[in-house]
């Protein structure tokens, strides 16, 4: 009977090793799905956005004619700061290509080169008015165009992206490329410039700033908030259903989808008490509801691993409950409490549907300063700009991916190493 | 004053008060009494309470006046509106009252402004001025007066102590109790307007409606723009798009969890584990950009041929709920993963040495043992997982159309809850029209089911969990 029983398992022993094996293929393939869509994610964004670090400028040969610009007196600030710099630049560009005729090839002519130009001749001008009347050479910002078009040339002009320029064009543009007038220097205006319709000119400051004055606001609120909230939890709270009704709120606030704390805003903050819309501090208000419970979750973790010998014997020896709590539980658990505050600042700065919902989608051209400025943030930059037609935009969008993929790292690389650091095991 | 120095001065007020409570206690430590124990309380404490009497009135009475400036004032100046504009709907007088802010603040409006806006804006800026310079006096002599008495209150046998800490209490708990303010406004933000959504709009025409066409006509008499509020394509599309995302998200969050906590070794796992969090960690919109210009052209492109391979007469659309639906998957693997890991690892040894010592291979005790006792868990994370896929907001905004198509077929676009929310309030609205209200009304369903699938998740580990210890 047990030789039968031995035949029976052998029998099936192949077929049972077999389905081990293809059940760690599936676990093995499961990982490396998960593993390939997030390499496949980043060298998308990044492989889209490289290049937009780069930006392309146009090497001219500028003449700064008062006649042409229209100052009659260098030391009148108004007059200078509305001179004709276009006029100057559009001048430039025809004595270049002195056998282009008829308004149609001036106008393709004078496209080569970005309307935000003329802001980098009134700056050198205001910096230097002793240019006045001199002729200079001068690298300039080209149309994103040109850049698109450079940036996808590389060595050889038959793979580029020319549909939006015009034959006459291409051909000024190889011109100026055989002889060094173009070329492809750091993105700095990126860096340095809000948003603008033009993509050269379109930069990420304005977003950054939005975000840190939110994430600002944000923080002052909910570190405190939340922190007060956990000690409460854990060092005060009586066993009653009161604390239980807080506790399943917390957890159930946890869980409600971000765009329902945008509707909250827009309800109460905006309508309600008729806050102005599109600024940080209401973002910032939004984003700390929404934010609390991840801080709350996080601190009464840390003030748990706090070991009770050590609050019993600060009581011990006299101290009462809020000297236990202000001189030895908050100390020690504030590493931890930072780690979780950190961890829930990173999910404030990736998060977009609440800030749709109070405005913060407006165009903003001006670089907000404080909390009561019209701002956007890095993630609805990102997301107006998706949605933006010129391929040059997109370089934009993947770029900011990119910075605000940084910043999201370095935070979260922050708190591991806070946590490796700094918290204390007992 | 402005508001932000106003409250610097006012922070100060309450260092001084602190600092001079302090210092009042200690003059009034008796050295012939033996110093500080006669004290009924430490210095500390007295000055923390000066500061508390003068701090806690006056910031409260700052909040309030700044929370309701805007409504008083802005009623102050349309009730000085000659009668005639008075009597405009609510969102004209709201535009009137941009217009007069715009003027007050220099800005140029192009047109020459009727006089009586002219006078409006003077006015504005008059009470404004006079808000601004009201609520500088009153709290900072609120502050200061406060703040004296509280010092000049301050005598040996004083109780500082039990007040502070009782005080120190009762403001821990008001920021533990925020969170119950949170949800209270949350129902109550979107249950009002949604009454009043279906005050216009039947509320079974909302919820069993098969059309979605949220223009309203502009005139009575236009025709064909009376709008229809039926919500059911709606569901249908986020439904069918959270499927789609369970579906890739559900089998290799799971697999990926057994695998990781059942045959990879610590190292593999160390590495592995964080990895896959960052999937996580990724903000949507960087999801949405990734659907929306590389998933769903290439889902287009690599459909449309397998369409015409097929010979089917089919158009993929550039908006496919398939491209909204998979990156919304890869979103939620590590939810999916991480939650079922927990589980998995609560399981005790001693159930798997039992199934290993009988003879079963690795994945059978998976299958016969592990998965059945964690199963309660991963039902739990699988529901969860599921809220979130239906709140997701950005991916389904960015990659998921705007055509409310009532359809189960995974290639065409549809249109989900959140894009409908995002769509009908993102600008300037108005907030009597139904076409506004029914975003709110949208979002009280979103946040009852999200809130059902919590509390049912809950339920389920709780009701069906084995208790092993």
């Amino acid at each position: 009977m047990s030789k039968k029983t031995i035949e029976l398992v052998n029998k099936n022993l192949a077929k049972r090793k077999r389905a081990e094996k293809r059940f760690r293929l599936y676990g093995i393939s499961a990982i490396g799905f998960g593993l390939a869509c997030l390499l496949f994610l980043f060298t998308d964004i990044i492989g889209k956005g490289h290049t937009a670090f780069l930006q392309t400028y146009v090497k001219l040969n500028v003449t700064m004619d008062a006649g042409v610009l229209e100052i009659s007196d260098i030391n009148n600030e108004t007059e200078v700061a509305a001179a004709n710099y276009q006029g100057v630049i559009k001048q430039a560009l025809r004595d270049r290509f002195p056998d282009v005729s008829g308004r149609r090839d001036k106008r393709k002519l004078y496209a080569l080169v970005s309307n935000g130009a003329g802001f980098d001749l009134r700056k050198e001008l205001e910096a230097k008015p002793e240019l006045l009347g001199q002729n200079f050479d001068i690298w300039v910002l080209a149309d994103d165009d040109i850049d698109t078009y450079i940036k996808s040339r590389g060595d050889d002009p038959a793979q580029a992206f020319t549909e939006r320029m015009s034959d006459k064009q291409l051909l000024w543009v190889e011109t100026l490329l055989a002889e060094g007038a173009i070329e492809k220097r750091f993105n700095r205006v990126f860096f340095e410039n809000g948003d603008s319709r033009e993509p050269e000119i379109a930069g990420i400051r304005g977003a950054l700033m939005g975000s840190l004055l939110t994430l600002f606001v944000t923080f002052i609120l909910s570190f405190p908030i939340g922190v007060a909230a956990a000690i409460y939890l854990e060092e005060y709270a009586p066993k009653n259903r009161f604390t239980d009704f807080i506790e399943v709120n917390i957890n159930n606030l946890a869980a409600v989808p971000s765009i329902i704390f945008g509707l909250l805003g827009l309800a109460i903050f905006i309508n309600l008490f008729e806050m102005q819309r599109s600024i940080p501090l209401v973002g910032g208000m939004v984003l700390t509801l929404m934010t609390l419970p991840t801080i709350i979750i996080s601190s009464r973790a840390a003030i748990k691993s706090v070991p009770p010998s050590i609050k019993e014997a600060a009581m011990g020896l006299g101290a009462s409950k809020m000297q236990v709590i202000l001189h030895h539980t908050l100390p020690l658990a504030m590493p931890g409490m930072m780690t979780g505050a950190i961890i829930g600042m990173a999910q404030a700065l990736g998060e977009t549907a609440p800030l749709l919902m109070i405005g913060m989608v407006a165009f903003i051209v001006d670089i907000p300063g404080a909390i009561n400025d019209p701002a956007t943030a890095l993630p609805v930059q990102i997301f107006l700009w998706s949605d933006s037609p010129e391929r040059a935009f997109v370089e934009r969008t993947s770029a900011a991916i990119m910075v605000l993929l940084g910043f999201l790292i370095t935070m979260n690389a922050v708190a591991v190493w806070m946590r490796r650091r700094l918290e204390r095991r007992w | 004053m402005d508001t932000s120095t106003l409250f610097m001065t006012l922070l100060i007020v309450i260092a001084v008060a602190y600092v001079s409570g302090r210092k009042r206690a200690m003059s009034l430590a008796d050295k012939s009494k033996g110093g500080f124990s006669n004290l009924n309380s430490l210095p500390f404490y007295h000055g923390a309470l000066a500061a508390l009497w003068c701090g806690i009135p006056s910031l409260l009475l700052l909040l309030g006046w700044k929370l309701f400036e805007n409504s008083i004032i802005e009623n102050l100046i349309i009730s000085g509106f000659p009668d005639a504009v008075k009597s405009l709907p609510e969102s004209e007088l709201g535009l009137m009252m941009n217009t007069v802010r715009n003027i007050a603040e220099g800005a140029n409006i192009g047109v020459d402004p009727a006089p009586y806006l002219l006078e409006a804006a003077a006015r504005l800026q008059d009470v404004e001025a006079t808000s601004q310079f009201g609520v500088t006096a009153i709290t900072i002599s609120l502050c200061v007066a406060f703040a004296c008495a509280a010092i000049w209150h301050i005598y040996p046998e004083k109780k500082a102590r039990n007040q502070v800490e009782t005080t120190f209490k009762n403001l821990l708990l008001v920021s533990a109790s925020l969170a119950i303010f949170t949800t209270v406004a949350i129902v109550f933000s979107v249950l009002f307007e949604s009454l009043r959504f279906f005050e216009k709009v039947p509320f079974f025409d909302f919820v069993f409606g098969l059309e979605w066409s949220p223009q309203m006509a502009l005139r009575a008499d236009q025709v064909g723009g009376s709008g229809a509020f039926g919500a059911v394509p709606l569901f249908a599309g986020t439904l069918l798009i959270s499927f789609i995302a369970l579906l890739v998200a559900v089998p290799s969050g799971l697999m990926a969890a057994i695998y990781l906590s059942e045959y990879a070794s610590t190292k593999v796992r160390q590495i592995v584990k964080p990895l896959l969090e960052i999937l996580a960690g990724i903000p949507t919109v960087v999801y949405g950009f990734f659907a929306a210009l590389t998933v769903a052209p290439f889902i287009r492109d690599s459909g449309g041929w397998v369409v015409d391979f097929m010979g089917l007469q089919m158009v993929v659309s550039s908006e496919s709920a398939l491209a909204a639906g998979l990156v919304m998957g890869i979103m939620i693997i590590p939810f999916v993963s991480s939650l079922s890991d927990d589980v998995i690892a609560a399981v005790p040894q001693a159930m798997r040495d039992g199934s290993l010592g009988l003879g079963a291979t690795k994945s059978e005790t998976v299958k016969n043992v592990i998965i059945p006792a964690a199963l309660p868990g991963i039902v739990s994370g699988v529901l969860l997982a599921a809220s979130r896929a239906i709140g997701e907001t950005m991916i389904v905004v960015m990659a998921a159309g705007l055509a409310a198509n009532l359809t189960a077929n995974p290639l065409e676009s549809v249109t989900t809850v959140t894009v409908q929310i995002v769509t009908l309030l993102v600008g300037d609205q108005e907030f009597d029209s139904p076409k506004t209200l029914s975003a709110f009304a949208l979002g009280l369903m979103l946040f009852v089911v999200t809130l059902l699938l919590n509390v049912i998740a809950l339920h389920v580990v709780k009701k069906y969990r084995e208790q092993y210890e």
